[in-house]
């Protein structure tokens, strides 16, 4: 006892000893407030659409008659829809699938060769991924719209996927390339001296190494093709051709909302994007970094 | 000619593995922005431009203008490049920062240790999930007129309800306010991540020399972070400056000019009205330089170890 009061140090020590990365109760509490703020500002409008998808027409206006009459008919109107929701849906995803496959197929050696092969040239195909990526789409716009109007695929899949391909060609190169260079070429190296063509050790060794570099590349091309909206907008004349992104403002226009049938078709979609995308996301940023830090 | 020869023989396995990209960049993006610079010279519009009706064909009748598209806007005859500009840059700094602030704060909670962490990162991952078309009409739902819950809302605290969507400065709020709820997420993961990559021994020494936890953010963490930083705000101000998405579909359609930003005005300049394909392209032309100058100092600077220790 005298022992412990010769050294008043000791005494506060109880106090003070946390083990690192414990909080004071206080702390604690700051902690678990500023979480739940945070989190209940991401997820609230999340939750509020999800609710009024089960308001009838004028729930909007008065939401508390929503816990009393929840109504699920905004789903059947959606569904039943004759050029609608389902047909956006369908047309969303061709073009989606079509430019992610395009994309990756074709970008997948420009890829390789980069990552494993030094040729003139080199450096300004690097450069012109890296600048592509940075166009404004009101550059490419108007002579597209020309051009596919010329061409008469205007309001065609072809003319949109086509498109796409401005945007998801470079960007699937600069993402591949970065994670080609992330398996080692001693692999190559390996399959080149058993007797592999350059070809062969790239088709044969490295894409299966690369699945998972695939996989997250094709995954975001395709975030990008079924969530663009600016070029959907202009070549997708006809409801019958709509995407996703170009239907939905059809039920919220500037004179009408039908916020039911809008709530109803946004929360189909995020179910579904949203399932997929938990799948994925851990992938997702150290892919594109990889890609975009060399 | 031989060297030339020579050259091939050795790559020919590079250039046929890069062919098709060349092919289909040099077709679909070389060829349209020859064509979008072309029509930047001349005064190209919806009337005068060649078009096909029905089985006719007319020709285009547009002139080669010269520099005089870019004179009109530069000079500030036009009159909505430079606000129009300014608000741009506005735009890209706050979000890009807000994005930042948000994103970094968020990263260092999530990187301690605490009960429910996962249950908070899901939370908190949520709206990336969410296609940003989708959220952009849910908060227009949010922040709808007198009915919004958002007024609503501030009524409750007795608040006036804000025009956040129609009075051109709440407009402007508006925007900002749904790109970061957007934004966020992506820069929350990408430095948790950079986060998760610093070695704990790190921390463990510093602290062994006394350093404080501000000392230890300042010392150790920021600058672990600084390449991963460096190119999640150089991406976010390039996807900031050039989005489209949000603005167009919360405020753009109904918007007058003070609250577009260059890419959306120059999309409104082709495809309302009179199209005018001229001043779009010139628009277009000005903003790509802007990103290609900004993106080549960025990297400049950031390549010069003198600025090592301030950036």
């Amino acid at each position: 006892m005298t022992m412990v009061l010769d050294r008043p140090v000791a005494v506060e020590a109880p106090v003070k000893l946390r083990k690192r990365g414990e909080r004071s109760r206080l702390g604690s509490i700051a902690y678990h407030s500023v979480m739940i703020v945070a989190s209940a500002a991401a997820i609230f409008p999340v939750l509020w659409v999800i609710f009024m998808s089960f308001g009838d027409a004028d729930a909007w206006a008065n939401p508390s008659e929503i816990f009393t009459h929840p109504v699920t008919s905004n789903y059947g109107n959606v569904l039943k829809q004759h050029d609608g929701f389902l047909t956006w849906l369908g047309n969303s995803l061709i073009v989606a699938i079509c430019t992610t496959l395009i994309g990756v197929l074709i970008a997948a050696t420009a890829g390789y060769a980069l990552s494993r092969m030094r040729f003139p040239g080199h450096r300004p195909l690097m450069w012109t991924f890296l600048v592509t990526q940075m166009f404004p789409v009101a550059i490419l716009i108007v002579p597209l719209y020309n051009i596919l109007s010329s061409l008469h695929l205007l309001n065609s899949y072809a003319g949109l996927v086509l498109t796409y391909c401005t945007i998801s060609v470079p960007f699937c190169a600069w993402m591949l390339k970065g994670y080609f260079d992330t398996i080692p070429v001693e692999i190559d190296e390996a399959g080149r001296i058993d007797g592999c063509t350059p070809f062969g050790a790239f088709w044969r060794l490295v894409v299966p190494l690369a699945r998972p570099g695939l996989a997250v590349t094709a995954f975001y091309t395709f975030l990008t093709a079924w969530g663009e909206v600016a070029y959907a907008t202009q070549f997708m004349a006809t409801p019958d051709k709509y995407t996703l992104a170009v239907g939905l403002q059809t039920y919220v226009g500037q004179f009408k909302a039908e916020w039911g049938a809008m709530t109803a078709a946004s929360v189909m979609i995020s179910a579904f994007a949203a399932t997929v995308f938990f799948l994925v996301q851990k992938h997702l940023v150290s892919g594109l970094t990889a890609g975009a830090a060399k | 000619m031989t060297r030339l020869r020579r050259g091939f023989d050795r790559h020919w396995y590079a250039y046929a593995m890069v062919a098709p990209v060349v092919l289909v960049l040099a077709l679909l993006v070389l060829y349209p922005l020859a064509r979008g610079l072309w029509f930047s010279l001349t005064d190209a519009n919806e009337s005068n431009i060649g078009r096909t009706i029905g089985p006719n064909h007319i020709p285009s009748t547009y002139d080669f203008v010269g520099l005089d598209n870019y004179w009109h806007i530069l000079s500030g005859a036009e009159g909505h490049f430079y606000p129009v500009l300014g608000w741009t840059v506005t735009w890209t700094l706050v979000c890009v920062a807000l994005h930042y602030g948000f994103g970094l704060g968020l990263a260092l909670l999530l990187n301690q240790r605490a009960r429910f962490r996962t249950g908070y990162r899901i939370m908190l991952i949520l709206p990336w999930a969410v296609p940003p078309f989708v959220s952009v009409f849910a908060w227009r739902l949010l922040l709808n007129g007198q009915e919004g819950i958002v007024n609503k809302a501030l009524g409750g605290l007795g608040l006036p309800a804000v025009a956040w969507l129609s009075d051109p400065t709440w407009q402007k709020v508006s925007v900002i306010l749904v790109n970061t709820w957007i934004g966020v997420p992506f820069m929350m993961v990408a430095l948790l991540g950079g986060l998760q990559s610093i070695p704990a021994e790190l921390y463990e020494a510093a602290e062994m020399d006394g350093a404080s936890a501000w000392h230890r953010f300042r010392y150790v963490t920021v600058p672990s972070l600084r390449p991963i930083s460096n190119t999640v705000i150089l991406l976010g101000c390039i996807w900031t400056f050039n989005q489209f998405a949000i603005i167009f579909l919360l405020v753009g359609q109904a918007a007058g000019a003070s609250s577009q930003i260059l890419v959306t005005y120059a999309y409104q300049l082709a495809f309302s009205g009179v199209r005018d394909y001229s001043g779009s392209a010139t628009y277009g032309a000005l903003i790509l330089s802007l990103l290609l100058v900004f993106a080549v100092v960025y990297k400049r600077r950031l390549g010069s170890p003198a600025k090592e220790g301030t950036a």
